[in-house]
């Protein structure tokens, strides 16, 4: 993002919005990582469109894995896996 | 038994060819004749004896088994036309939509089929739900196509008409279903795969019924009647109406009978097949008996809540199971149950005779079946059973009883049972208790169990299993014995614990004026088998004499300290440090209770952070479920010594409280007045979002609930904790300020829907009042108590807001019952992994960690790690601030 300074397009204010949640787009090797400890086949997570505006942002792929990084009222910081899919 | 051992892979469903069908088949159906003269069932009718056996003894035709072997045999019947089957009327309507009416290809051109068909494969395992979709995508392209493809045929349209006629319009007009057979068994397999069918199992042509399974006799078994009479099941009647409607059919066919009359009759015989499948079908004559009740068919057996499904296999009736009405008992343990003799001598549990019950053994089976303890049947080792109500000789079975046999004895004291009260919201709505047998017919168990199971004694019922092996008997005891509930997954709190006489008994035993002599002292202990040292007297002279605090104490652990506000200690008798006047701070010290009393926020059920609460967590269930077994039967031992009750005059209101009260009620009348003066002058400030005349309703409703509360606690003030009534409000033993208010100052505003009452006559409620008249009392203020008395007036606007509350829990109850319904289905198969992740069966992640934090709220102070608070009040029994 442009430094600190807020952004004007409605896309990356996505990304600003206190109540959306911090996503990354993980490699593949990081993705591999995930999988293998959580013991799951990719499309046995949580799905998310690859139409989504977040997804969109963060150009990720069908296939791909975002993690998200949510607040949580019981833990702090909750972490989930979603899997990218078509649509 | 069959030695055989197979494992089931996998389910797949498929539809029956008409070759299946005949070579499943033992005989063919031939005649609507069911019986001949004598009564016995005529070969190739509906009951054939090859169908399978019917009375017991006798041998099957067609495979020599006894009743209790044959599984029954299907025949079949050749219809003289095809007909539609109404399960798959949308199933060809898509195909007839999606093919081409002269070459029966999909609408789709070669190379897309190919391209189609290979991407349907790939999707077909992994991705179900895209699969689904690609198939939806090429039936609606293919039905789209004006022109074939293929062959290059115009297409026409085809319409459905509901439920089971096509006409294709344009073209052939009605498709008639043998046009249809054809038509169907000309698609290739290879374009049935896109659009979304199995061909191996599940070819379109079999869909239309040309031979009809005639399904065995034990699945439509006929009832003889008391006259002697038989009745044959509904299915059966449905089938000989079938193949009435079938030879009619065949014999205009075959007498070359004018067109009209065999579409006439094959329409007869596609309603009763259509009828035999499902009879509550949209848009056709329910099939009805003589009686005229609707036939149950084939898919109303399966159907619905008392259907095979929610009925039969989700649900089971179970043995082993008693239900009565329950009824309270104080004397009980919180663990325990108590038992009719009548029930205890029905349910049974096996026992294993062994040296070393064999003595005990003995003396059940010598008891027999109507001496309670005693026996009802013994099973040998070679599995025979030997019902004790016809063995002539009990002293000579029970000499030959020996290591190796049965015995299913009475339920006892001790065993263990599970109890359970519908509706079963929770998981502590079924519990493990300990068997206690007494003489009566009910159902006894502790009150303080009975908020766990939402249970009264208006009336209310429940049921009690006796689990059968010793493993279930060790899960029972483990899981789900009362005292291993006490504590709620729900908020983390006891569930289980005081209530009522319980709370008040508590409070006023541990009263600061509360004095006890020696053989009140004494008494009291008794009741709860202390064999301890009583404790040095509070008081020496001029008699000996205990406070309650002493006694209280002699239940608590010595090394348990607990500091915390009682319910009492609030508003006027507010307690915030030790040396407090009003005594509602509770402090206890090294087990010893030095000052404050016990009341609903120390021991009552469902409060957490109580001193009950970490007396469980700190000591454990076992720890504080003997606790509440003595400390209430404490408690209960004095209130009735000491007598609490109310009366009437309790709740009379103070002569200068009701004057207070009624000037508050007064000056709001005159504030209403005000309000509806300005309302009516235009001079009224609108709520934001709200109309005048809604602004006027909440501006008053305010003023008069605050009205209320005020008299209502102008009533209150003048009451003292010598007046039980308000004892029973302050401690949190029952009733309310709201109640007292209720009872002595006002009953205030009834309401329906929220609004003040206003439905009736034009303008008014009741011919009582002027039209228009918006004042208090025209629309439902009471100012009347219950201990003064309602008016006429009063009372049917009191009617009206109690009618509601009664409307409310009726339709709230159902509501709230499907939701639980839904939700319950929903979420039954996920659990937590052992990485604490929760799953559903086919393992998608639902949550990555439980809860988000991987809490069991039961085991844990509110979700934190540690409860700093309470660790320091624990060691130094004592916190710097409160």
């Amino acid at each position: 993002m442009n430094g600190g300074k807020k952004s004007t397009s409605i896309r990356e204010k996505i990304l600003e919005h206190e109540l959306v949640p911090k996503h990354v787009l993980l490699t593949k090797e990081e993705a591999l990582k995930v999988l293998r400890e959580l013991g799951v086949r990719p499309e046995q997570l949580p799905w998310i469109r690859a139409s989504d505006p977040i997804a969109r942002l963060l150009g990720a792929k069908p296939g791909d894995i975002i993690r998200v990084e949510r607040r949580s009222a019981t833990a702090g910081v909750s972490v989930a896996y979603r899997f990218v899919v078509v649509g | 038994m069959s030695k055989s051992e197979k494992v089931i892979k996998g389910v797949k469903f498929g539809i029956l060819s008409s070759e299946m069908i005949r070579k499943m088949s033992v005989t063919a159906i031939v005649t609507p004749e069911v019986y001949d003269e004598n009564g016995i069932p005529i070969e190739g009718g509906v009951m054939d004896p090859r169908l399978g056996v019917i009375e017991p003894g006798q041998r099957c035709a067609t495979c020599g088994n006894t009743l209790a072997q044959c599984p029954g045999h299907f025949g079949h019947l050749e219809l003289a036309k095809p007909v539609i089957h109404i399960g798959f009327v949308r199933h060809i309507y898509m195909l007839l939509k999606a093919t081409c009416r002269s070459c029966n290809r999909v609408k789709v051109t070669e190379e897309d089929v190919a391209r189609y068909r290979s991407l349907y494969r790939r999707l077909k395992d992994r991705w179900p739900q895209l699969a689904n979709s690609l198939v939806e995508f090429v039936r609606q392209k293919a039905s789209k196509a004006l022109e074939c493809p293929h062959c290059g045929a115009r297409q026409f349209k085809v319409k459905l008409e509901k439920p089971a006629t096509f006409i294709e319009e344009g073209g052939r007009g009605k498709l008639y279903p043998d046009v249809i057979k054809q038509w169907l068994s000309n698609i290739p397999s290879s374009d049935l795969e896109v659009l979304g069918l199995d061909p191996e199992v599940a070819r379109p042509e079999w869909m239309i019924i040309n031979v009809l399974p005639v399904p065995p006799i034990a699945v439509r078994p006929s009832i003889v009647l008391e006259t002697g009479m038989r009745a044959e099941d509904d299915l059966t009647h449905k089938l000989v109406d079938i193949i009435r409607a079938n030879e009619k059919l065949k014999e205009a066919l075959n007498s070359g009978a004018p067109e009209i009359i065999v579409e006439d009759l094959w329409e007869l015989l596609q309603y009763h097949v259509m009828t035999y499948i499902d009879n509550e079908l949209p848009g056709v004559p329910v099939a009805k008996r003589r009686s005229g009740m609707p036939l149950k068919t084939l898919a109303q057996r399966l159907k619905g809540k008392e259907g095979r499904f929610r009925g039969n296999l989700s649900g089971k009736r179970v043995d082993f199971s008693a239900r009565t009405v329950i009824s309270p008992d104080p004397n009980l343990d919180i663990n325990e149950v108590g038992v009719p003799y009548e029930v205890a001598m029905t349910l049974t549990v096996p026992e294993y005779v062994t040296p070393w019950n064999i003595d005990k053994m003995r003396e059940y089976v010598l008891n027999g079946p109507y001496k309670w303890p005693g026996a009802n049947y013994v099973v040998d080792p070679s599995g025979r059973r030997l019902d004790l109500r016809y063995v002539k000789d009990l002293k000579a079975l029970a000499e030959s009883l020996k290591p190796g046999y049965t015995v299913e004895r009475h339920l006892v004291d001790g065993d263990v049972a599970l109890f359970n009260r519908q509706p079963s919201l929770h998981r502590m709505s079924i519990m493990a208790h300990r068997v206690r047998v007494l003489p009566g017919k009910t159902f006894r168990l502790h009150l303080a169990v009975c908020p766990p199971y939402n249970a009264d004694f208006d009336g209310d019922e429940m049921n009690l299993h006796a689990p059968q092996t010793v493993e279930a008997r060790a899960e029972a005891e483990e899981l789900l014995l009362v005292e291993k509930q006490i504590l709620s997954p729900r908020y983390g709190g006891p569930i289980i614990g005081g209530i009522q006489d319980y709370i008040s008994g508590g409070y006023l035993l541990t009263l600061k004026s509360t004095l006890l002599t020696k053989e009140q002292v004494s008494d009291l202990l008794a009741t709860i088998d202390y064999s301890g040292e009583i404790p040095e007297p509070a008081v020496l002279s001029p008699v000996e004499a205990w406070t309650g605090k002493q006694i209280f104490s002699l239940l608590l652990p010595e090394d348990f300290n607990f500091i915390g506000e009682t319910k009492l200690s609030s508003g006027s008798l507010k307690c915030t440090s030790e040396e407090c006047f009003w005594d509602t701070l509770l402090i206890v010290k090294k087990g010893k209770v030095l000052a404050g009393v016990v009341d609903k926020t120390v021991i009552g059920s469902q409060q957490p952070k109580s001193l009950m609460h970490y007396l469980i967590t700190e000591k454990g269930v076992g720890r504080g479920a003997e606790f509440m077994n003595k400390a209430f039967k404490l408690f209960l031992r004095y209130i009735e010594m000491v007598g609490f009750t109310m009366t009437l005059d309790d709740i009379k209101p103070e002569r200068g409280a009701l004057e207070r009260a009624g000037k508050v009620i007064k000056s709001s009348y005159g504030e209403v007045d005000k309000l509806i003066d300005m309302y009516r002058a235009g001079q009224l400030e609108p709520v934001p979002g709200r109309t005048l005349s809604e602004t006027l309703e909440i501006r008053i409703l305010d003023v008069l609930a605050r009205a209320r509360d005020e008299s209502g606690a102008t009533v209150i003030e003048y009451m003292g904790l010598a007046n039980p009534v308000y004892v029973m409000a302050r401690t949190g033993a029952r009733g309310s300020n709201l109640n007292i208010t209720q009872m002595s100052a006002v009953l205030g505003q009834q309401s329906v829907r929220g609004e003040r009452i206003w439905r009736g006559y034009m303008g008014r409620v009741l011919p009582h009042y002027k039209p228009g008249d918006l004042s208090p009392e025209a629309r439902g203020f009471i100012a009347s108590s219950f201990y003064r008395g309602l008016s006429p007036l009063e009372v049917f606007f009191h009617a009206a807001g109690g009618r509601e509350g009664l409307v409310d829990t009726a339709v709230r109850t159902s509501q709230s019952g499907y939701m639980q319904r839904r939700l319950i289905n929903a979420l039954q198969d996920l659990y937590v992994e052992y990485d604490m992740s929760v799953r559903s069966s086919y393992g998608e992640l639902v949550q990555f960690r439980y809860g988000e934090d991987a809490v069991d709220p039961r085991k844990t102070a509110f979700g934190k790690a540690v409860d700093v608070d309470r660790i320091i009040v624990k060691n130094v029994g004592w916190r710097m601030s409160l």
